[in-house]
């Protein structure tokens, strides 16, 4: 019997192994040889439209970097979208789930219209923002605002960031709903009924029995919303394409210029390097999170 | 909910007899939070849909009317439809996008079945870790390997090719795969594989003809995440592709440049790239909860 177990165990042992090494080993792959590759190109001087300059640089191209003021108006933006972004989405999603989740005729529908955004690619969204609803001329915004009276405003020059903000907003506000409307799904009754009657409020209910009972997903959806959010891409792509001058480059922007359009490969890596560590300071958080909820 | 409702509704009659006045109070109260809380809930829902709605609309119209104010009285014209599919592109960009999105998918799974079975039914003390790292591949900022990719796709010719394109997507996608087929195979009673093996099925059997069709409805959502992350991917398509292997996304980015000109039609040609990601999204929405947060929401 126990033989036969010892023997068992072995075999799992080897089966784990074989099972899962295809997917273990090209992720491997897939994260160290880029990673490493980063790290590399950082310290190199690598410029495609310069060939002739080769070698190893130390830290110069860091030196750079830190040095170029672009790097600190990126850094800028990067921060105050993420921060605008996370407040609107986290505060937004957090009443839209309480909201959602009371009863009231259609909320299935109105659940499932809430939420679709998220299902929209980042491309189309940018620019149906872009054109059908910001547009100065024939945008609904606008069009809005002169049947109130008021001037209508040029979203993109004159309030460039915030746009940004409004458009991914939009996107991932249906995701923080998505994800604290299954949390909130979690909530006792009994313990909500309880609180009715004590005399506790809608007002106290929610802020000492929901609010506390989201607070592991809401930090889920913020930890994850700012890994996308600190490399948001498409929607200033197709937009502004950074502009007006820097006033929406972010660090994921700013190393696609130096990358791809100025062949700078040794200054983008060494951006890559910085967005790669501050997602990190993130992920940490993330994954020790996750690691607990594994346990339990 | 109808019982739940009787139920206070008879509670306030067993009060009534005490205090008359404020059982009407209190179901005059009940009713009109109940119509506010519709009319509130389908405002919102209908203003964060409007773009979505409005875009559908606009596909419909001449290309005239959709720059006019706006309005949503018209006559409707398939016109910008028929536009869009007349200019065959759209169709290679569509199909770049079923083909990267379905093949990404289906590799992805592939590599991640056995590597979930093996961590739900043979965990070892590294099963955990080695869940976390695959966690934390995720974590790596795609712009931060851009110009790596970037240049080995160029030496190695897969720049702009549907292959290097479904290779990143697969890899790219691949950590949450394997978390979701993770969470919904530990669901799974160990006793049903554990006959099955009593009976003498090997591995490869206890797969195919236990573990798949029971778990059948989790893998078809993790499947359909997984394509609904593919199809929205827009950075690696915008930065690895440019006019052979191009998806939808980066087709839909190519009408930045000319505009004003051709809403309506940018407006069809979106509602088409959009469509069926919507439904899929719409059929999945609470399992997906379980792929995008690894299993931390529930």
């Amino acid at each position: 019997m126990t033989k036969t177990r010892a023997a068992g165990r072995t075999v799992g042992g080897l089966r784990t192994l074989s099972l899962q090494a295809p997917a273990v080993t090209l992720l491997l792959l897939w994260m160290i040889v880029p990673l490493a590759m980063t790290v590399w190109f950082s310290l190199q001087r690598y410029n495609l439209l310069m060939p002739e300059m080769t070698g190893f640089a130390g830290l110069e191209n860091y030196r750079y970097l830190f040095t170029d003021p672009a790097l600190w108006t990126a850094m800028g933006n990067t921060l105050l979208l993420v921060g605008s972004v996370l407040a609107i989405t986290v505060v937004g999603g957090t009443l839209l789930a309480v909201l959602f989740q009371q009863e009231f005729p259609g909320r299935g529908v109105a659940r499932v219209l809430a939420i679709s955004p998220f299902f929209v690619m980042p491309t189309v969204s940018a620019l149906v923002w872009k054109n059908m609803m910001m547009h100065p001329a024939n945008g609904v915004l606008s069009w809005l605002a002169e049947s109130f009276g008021l001037p209508a405003v040029d979203w993109f020059s004159s309030l460039p960031l915030t746009s940004i903000v409004i458009i991914v907003s939009w996107q991932w506000l249906p995701f923080a709903l998505l994800i604290l409307l299954t949390a909130i799904q979690s909530l006792d009754d009994d313990q909500v009924e309880a609180a009715r009657m004590d005399g506790a409020g809608p007002v106290a209910i929610f802020f000492f029995i929901t609010l506390p009972h989201l607070k592991r997903a809401i930090s889920v959806v913020i930890m994850i919303e700012m890994i996308f959010l600190l490399t948001i891409f498409a929607e200033i792509f197709v937009t502004t394409s950074g502009g007006p001058g820097l006033a929406t480059t972010n660090l994921a922007y700013l190393i696609y210029i130096q990358a791809l359009l100025d062949f700078d490969v040794g200054m983008a890596s060494a951006g890559g390097v910085v967005a790669i560590i501050l997602a990190n300071i993130v992920a940490i958080f993330l994954v020790r999170m996750v690691a607990k909820n594994l346990e339990s | 909910m109808s019982t739940a409702k009787t139920k206070t509704l008879a509670a306030t009659d067993g009060q009534a007899s005490v205090a008359q006045p404020s059982r009407t109070t209190w179901l005059t109260s009940a009713r009109t939070r109940r119509l506010g809380l519709t009319a509130l809930g389908w405002t919102i829902a209908c203003l964060i849909f409007f773009p979505i709605f409005w875009m559908v609309l606009t596909g419909f119209k001449t290309e005239s009317a959709a720059i006019a104010d706006p309005s949503l009285i018209f006559s409707p014209t398939l016109e910008s439809y028929i536009a869009v599919q007349a200019r065959a592109d759209y169709f290679k960009f569509a199909l770049n996008s079923v083909v990267v999105a379905l093949g990404s998918t289906l590799a992805a799974l592939a590599l991640a079945i056995p590597s979930a079975y093996s961590m739900a039914f043979l965990p070892t003390r590294r099963t955990k870790g080695t869940l976390l790292w695959m966690l934390s591949t995720k974590m790596l900022p795609p712009v931060g390997v851009l110009v790596p990719i970037y240049l080995l796709f160029r030496d190695v010719g897969l720049l702009d090719t549907r292959t290097g394109l479904t290779i990143v997507y697969t890899l790219m996608n691949l950590p949450i795969v394997v978390w979701m087929l993770y969470t919904f195979f530990k669901d799974l009673p160990k006793d049903i594989l554990e006959a099955g093996r009593m009976d003498g099925a090997s591995t490869l059997q206890e797969v195919c003809f236990l573990l798949l069709p029971l778990t059948l409805p989790g893998i078809a959502s993790t499947g359909l995440l997984s394509v609904i992350l593919s199809w929205n991917e827009a950075f690696w398509s915008l930065n690895l592709t440019s006019s052979k292997a191009a998806p939808l996304t980066a087709y839909i980015a190519s009408f930045s440049s000319p505009e004003g000109l051709f809403w309506a039609k940018l407006s069809a040609a979106s509602t088409m790239a959009i469509a069926p990601i919507l439904v899929f999204g719409w059929l999945t929405q609470k399992q997906m909860v379980r792929g995008l947060t690894f299993g931390a929401v529930k």
